[in-house]
């Protein structure tokens, strides 16, 4: 996504830009302001014995050094350093966003920002039917009508196989295939992760996905039906919304005010939750969507976010 | 001719021991992992680093550690006379080989096991010392993409000329044809990681040069360090708690 220096503020923007992001500097110089390290940087600890050294540092001479570019974390013993912009880091239970980029015998290869494409197994799927079994041979030709190459889905991280492979699992009508929104990809330690990530915006009536490896999905909402109960009357209630692929205007300009949100957000480098998006689209009510991504509106970006960030540290 | 004035001058004003000016930007290829600029003096690169992800070509994987990809080119308005040159000509492909082997050195690629790192640099404006000019890019660029590094490697040019060492040559003194001492180090253990030189040098001369050289690797890591502190303070900040 762009960065800050590409947008073309005039001058009276760019001052107040400068003055809401150096109150931002203020506000976080409390919490942490010189846990920040470059490669190669030595990291102060005091040698008490038992000192784990965690993920981006390493042993040299005597002295505990960073690898990455990023934030010092101690959780009691352990240090670590959390790298900022890096590939999405996969951890066993989150919820990610990814693009079907092959179909392989029993297996999907999917790219989601990680070192390597993640597996999803045919027989990691509840299938249609919503039926516990076994996949046949049948389930395997049929593999195309369910997923084909670059169609967007959403899974959850199964872990990682003997072979280091990442393997996903979708056991669930929430996850599946995504239809009628857009795709943002934004870097991953933008995104926290939450108890939720799946959010409906009923004001808006569109679903927000938010990826933990950074890809976020917006789209029009659709009803996840509970499996047990489904009966033939569904069924054909199902296959009416099949051929209903009309998303009305409304919905369509809610979806790429929520997605011009998120640019904006990706450019500022603000954490992005479904709030902060939810606050962005109010925001945005009295502009045009493409005037989103213009200067003046990520200054008022800038400045509402400042505002947000002082109450929040008020209230602690 | 005269590279070194009575008055102790280089041909564009500076000193022996003089650097040109550095300035780097980090993060100017919006869709690549990590990306940077170098510039030293009029010399500018750009590196871009995709990665690490999965490996193109499956004969390649290796199976404890990433691969290490590297493209050098030339941008055909960088010279002085505007000449299209073939992709794979004999200069780039050395370059490449070089900036990946320097590279390759300080990368944790046992850390990323079956992936691949892709860092491709090019020359904007070629005025001397491009080598150095790229190590240094792709080294910005390598840890701008989050990949993790024993150390940040720096590199610096060194020649003599007219009886004196001159530090950082520009093109007209490289072209002089004298000796070229290009020297790549890891500023926190001052190992060297790449030597590499044109013509010959008596011994005793030849480390002073490389002394010279060494102190502009340096010179060269603590500005890449600045910049780097720099950008993560800003990421951090920005990104609130």
């Amino acid at each position: 996504m762009r960065e800050i220096e590409s947008l073309p503020l005039n001058q009276t923007q760019k001052l107040r830009l400068e003055k809401a992001l150096d109150q931002l500097d203020f506000l976080s110089a409390g919490a942490n302001s010189n846990a920040c390290v470059t490669v190669a940087d030595t990291i102060l600890v005091d040698h008490q014995d038992g000192l784990l050294k965690g993920h981006g540092t390493t042993d040299f001479d005597g002295e505990l050094v960073a690898t990455v570019c990023g934030v010092v974390e101690r959780v009691n013993k352990l240090v670590y350093v959390r790298s900022l912009r890096a590939r999405y880091k996969p951890e066993i239970g989150d919820i990610i966003v990814g693009r079907v980029i092959e179909v392989a015998p029993k297996r999907w290869r999917l790219e989601i920002n990680f070192t390597q494409d993640a597996v999803l197994m045919l027989s990691s799927m509840t299938l249609h039917d919503g039926i516990q079994r076994r996949q046949t041979a049948d389930d395997e030709l049929n593999m195309r009508s369910i997923f084909v190459e670059n169609d967007v889905i959403c899974a959850e991280v199964r872990g990682f196989q003997h072979d280091g492979s990442l393997h996903l699992q979708a056991r669930s009508q929430k996850y599946g295939k995504l239809e009628k929104g857009q795709l943002l990809t934004v870097p991953p330690y933008l995104v926290k992760r939450r108890k939720q990530h799946f959010h409906y915006l009923e004001k808006y009536n569109i679903d927000l996905i938010v990826g933990c490896n950074g890809f976020i999905w917006i789209g029009e909402h659709v009803e996840t039906k509970d499996d047990m109960v489904e009966d033939q009357v569904t069924e054909s209630e199902q296959q009416n919304a099949s051929e209903d692929t009309h998303t009305p205007v409304e919905i369509r300009d809610k979806i790429c005010r929520a997605a011009n949100a998120v640019r904006v957000l990706c450019t500022l480098g603000f954490n992005i939750t479904a709030d902060v998006i939810m606050e962005i689209i109010e925001l945005s009510n009295r502009i045009d969507i493409h005037d989103m991504l213009g200067a003046e509106f990520c200054v008022l970006v800038a400045e509402s976010e400042v505002d947000r960030r002082r109450s929040s540290t008020k209230k602690k | 001719m005269e590279f070194v004035s009575p008055e102790g001058l280089r041909l564009d004003g500076r000193r022996p021991m003089e650097m040109r000016q550095l300035r780097a930007e980090i993060g100017i290829v919006s869709k690549a992992d990590g990306s940077a600029s170098f510039e030293m003096g009029n010399t500018k690169v750009i590196a871009a680093v995709y990665g690490p992800r999965e490996v193109q070509n499956r004969s390649q994987q290796l199976n404890d550690q990433a691969l290490v990809r590297c493209e050098y080119t030339m941008a055909n308005f960088s010279t002085g006379d505007r000449r299209r040159k073939p992709k794979g000509d004999r200069r780039s492909t050395e370059i490449s080989l070089v900036i990946r082997q320097t590279m390759e050195a300080c990368i944790m690629t046992h850390l990323m096991p079956r992936s691949q790192i892709d860092i491709f640099v090019q020359v904007l404006q070629a005025d001397g010392g491009t080598r150095s000019a790229c190590i240094n890019a792709a080294t910005l660029a390598l840890a701008d993409a989050g990949i993790p590094m024993s150390d940040i490697v720096t590199s610096c040019s060194a020649g003599y000329l007219n009886s004196t060492p001159l530090l950082d040559l520009n093109y007209v003194e490289d072209s002089a044809g004298g000796p070229d001492v290009t020297v790549g180090i890891l500023p926190r253990s001052t190992k060297v990681t790449l030597l590499q030189m044109d013509s010959k040098l008596p011994m005793d001369i030849f480390e002073n040069v490389m002394q010279l050289a060494t102190e502009g690797c340096k010179a060269v890591a603590n500005y890449v360090h600045e910049v780097l502190l720099e950008k993560t303070k800003q990421l951090d900040k920005h990104r609130g708690v």
